[in-house]
């Protein structure tokens, strides 16, 4: 989606500000909801793709107004009550529904370590074919869905060489919306700066973008 | 030090309201509640998650396949042809750090890395992304103005060197591999790795000569 998260290229969005010895959480409650996140997810009812979409959804004046870990609290919410894990009203009231059963967390903490270990992979061990080789020179597609892809606005239409294959990957445009995870090959793409954003640019700068087969067609 | 004494204080001002929590501490606190109490969640991992990003897993893993990578060359060599495998010989790895690639700064080469479009970033090497990297003046101008985001940094590069920006757009994830500080030719992989920063692995610092 053309959304406010699809910031790269943008100017007016401030000053960075860099403070030195910057703390990890700056609040008691952003580790929480990081750990919230974390452990919600282990259910299952979701995907990655899944989740950054849903921040995506937050409207774009609230998501550009937001601190980091109030979206993830936000998209966490939206998540749980979609796929049935909690009710609004029991997000209302702040109780269990009554008689609602007791559920048994997946994640307990003795699990934690090696979970975190696992990670979550994203690479399939299945057939995608391979249009592409490194060397070859390509176009990125001029799509623009309504839902979730991971083809930022500024390398739409452009030209680029394939500079790496990863192998299948886990297509977030389908997985997003719990099409299934259709894996896809992924590459690794360089762009001239020149090919993004013109004649201004540097001529050796290059940016480097992972895309799925379906983004990019030859050049 | 009294440090127990510092803790008690800061606990006496909150219980009493001074710094009184703010609506979404309470908001977070309620729905944590909610989520015990039906079953959903074991707070103890909860406790388990958070010690994991504080204390086992930050940029002093990067910080160490870097000093690895400088002082062996064999190692150097795996680490740039499949950096997964190389960063878990170290012990690293897992969760945001599934595919890992390591990207080298040359005389005339600097690698920075981005997630414009959202805040992608190596936590099994780097742990968990200071704000700024997260921040929109730095996902949306890394890309279009790298040399001005490095200059914020107090970051300047010779004019011959090309600059390559790695948007973190799928599961892989970006390592930059600092230039070696000059005058630190004789140091050890132990005396090097507290000398690597986390900004240096994100490629928006370079590493200052070491002095003799």
């Amino acid at each position: 989606m053309n959304g406010v998260h699809d910031m790269g290229g943008q100017h007016g969005l401030g000053a960075i500000d860099a403070p030195a010895d910057e703390p990890l959480f700056h609040a008691a409650w952003e580790a929480r909801v990081l750990a919230l996140t974390l452990a919600m997810g282990a259910w299952g009812r979701w995907n990655i793709d899944a989740s950054r979409h849903q921040r995506e959804l937050i409207p774009g004046p609230a998501y550009l107004a937001m601190g980091y870990y109030e979206k993830w609290l936000t998209g966490l919410i939206a998540l749980m009550t979609s796929r049935g894990l909690i009710t609004p009203d029991e997000l209302a009231s702040g109780q269990p529904a009554p008689g609602a059963p007791k559920a048994t967390p997946p994640l307990t903490a003795d699990k934690v370590p090696a979970t975190l270990a696992r990670g979550g992979p994203a690479n399939r061990d299945v057939v995608a074919p391979r249009r592409f080789k490194i060397g070859d020179k390509v176009r990125t597609r001029n799509i623009n869905p309504a839902g979730h892809t991971r083809l930022p606005r500024y390398a739409r239409g452009r030209e680029g060489v394939i500079e790496r294959d990863h192998g299948a990957h886990v297509l977030p445009d389908a997985n997003a919306h719990f099409l299934g995870e259709c894996p896809e090959r992924l590459y690794g793409v360089r762009f001239s700066a020149r090919e993004l954003w013109g004649e201004a640019a540097r001529a050796g700068d290059s940016l480097h973008l992972d895309l799925w087969d379906r983004y990019l067609e030859p050049a | 030090m009294a440090h127990d004494a510092h803790h008690d204080h800061h606990s006496h001002d909150h219980e009493h309201g001074q710094a009184p929590p703010s609506d979404i501490a309470l908001r977070v606190k309620a729905l944590e509640s909610l989520l015990v109490e039906k079953g959903l969640v074991d707070p103890a991992a909860l406790d388990a998650i958070i010690d994991t990003y504080e204390h086992k897993v930050g940029p002093r893993n990067g910080a160490r396949v870097v000093a690895r990578a400088w002082t062996d060359p064999d190692y150097r060599a795996r680490l740039m042809t499949d950096a997964t495998a190389a960063i878990a010989e170290l012990g690293f790895g897992g969760r945001q750090g599934e595919h890992m690639i390591a990207v080298e700064n040359t005389a005339t080469r600097h690698n920075l890395v981005v997630c414009t479009l959202c805040s992608c970033y190596p936590w099994a090497v780097l742990g968990l992304p200071p704000n700024w990297y997260k921040s929109s003046p730095y996902r949306s101008r890394a890309v279009i103005d790298p040399r001005g985001v490095l200059a914020e940094f107090g970051t300047r590069l010779a004019d011959d060197v090309d600059i390559r920006v790695w948007d973190s757009t799928a599961e892989v994830r970006y390592l930059v591999i600092p230039q070696r500080p000059a005058g630190s030719e004789g140091m050890s992989e132990d005396q090097l790795a507290p000398l690597v920063t986390r900004d240096s692995m994100i490629g928006v610092a370079t590493l200052a000569p070491v002095s003799p």
